[in-house]
């Protein structure tokens, strides 16, 4: 059965993620972050930031949520029994600080059928309050027997 | 202090071993609570040896090996990764990473990431801003 390519150029509505000082610290824990710009305000500040620094990857934390109507989207069609989150890619333009809050939208990017194996790219957006990007992800995921 | 960014130049290896709970406290901190990385018995239905890693906490983990080579998560702006074999709990994760090429204040980064033989992060590619 070919993919359905219709949905290409698809984008969701735009989810509003405001970033926590405890979230960041948990996040950076659990990835085992020592470096205290994540864990200890007061390091922060010290170091001129005006809260903990996110790491890079808490992006997965901001973008997640908006990425997620996409993947259950009937018009894109995917079997999320069969999905596996196959790459992952994030360009930053900044570090993001405890305090702010971002604004996340995510396109479908491509849908295209290689060997029974189906190709789901989402391009994902994160803007600050300002409206300048500060992140770009794309999730990439592959659906089995397709 | 910044690793030595010179083409073919190897940077510090990160290692780093998830204990058996790491799985349930990654669901809870980034959201994903798929039980294939939760619930041991979900994962063996489904014909996994038992509870995975999050791909996106191996990620994360060759990010870090990044930002503490570079001196900071400032100098990271981009890192692009394929997941390919299953991490497992309680296996040493080690995260090897080399310089490609340094152009322009920006160095490109090769790196993988691997328990034993497999290789559970691979292709990733950085770019480090160089100060």
């Amino acid at each position: 059965m070919p993919v359905n390519t219709s949905a290409v150029g698809k984008e969701y509505p735009p989810v509003v993620y405001a970033v926590g000082r405890e979230k960041v610290k948990e996040y950076a824990s659990a990835v085992g972050e020592t470096n205290p710009l994540h864990l200890d305000p007061v390091a922060a500040r010290a170091a001129g930031y005006d809260d903990v620094v996110a790491p890079p990857t808490f992006a997965v934390v901001y973008q997640s949520g908006a990425v997620m109507p996409g993947i259950f989207d009937p018009e894109v069609g995917i079997n999320f029994a069969m999905m596996v989150h196959s790459g992952q890619d994030f360009r930053w333009e900044r570090v993001v600080v405890a305090g702010e809050e971002l604004t996340t939208q995510a396109r479908v990017a491509n849908v295209e059928e290689k060997g029974g194996m189906g190709f789901y790219d989402f391009e994902v957006v994160t803007k600050d309050a300002g409206g300048a990007v500060v992140c770009t992800g794309i999730w990439k995921m592959i659906v089995r027997g397709v | 202090m910044a690793a030595n960014y010179e083409p073919g130049e190897a940077l510090p290896e990160l290692k780093v071993t998830p204990d058996r709970f790491i799985t349930i406290r990654y669901a809870g901190a980034s959201g994903d609570f798929n039980p294939i990385h939760i619930d041991e018995d979900f994962a063996k239905s489904v014909g996994l040896p038992g509870r995975i890693l999050h791909g996106l906490w191996s990620m994360a983990q060759v990010a870090r090996a990044q930002t503490e080579a570079a001196g900071g998560p400032d100098k990271l702006k981009a890192l692009s990764v394929q997941f390919r074999g299953m991490g497992v709990l309680e296996q040493e994760v080690s995260v090897t990473s080399t310089v490609r090429s340094v152009e322009g204040g920006v160095a490109t980064v090769d790196a993988e990431a691997r328990q034993g033989d497999t290789r559970i992060v691979r292709n990733a590619v950085a770019e480090i801003a160089l100060d």
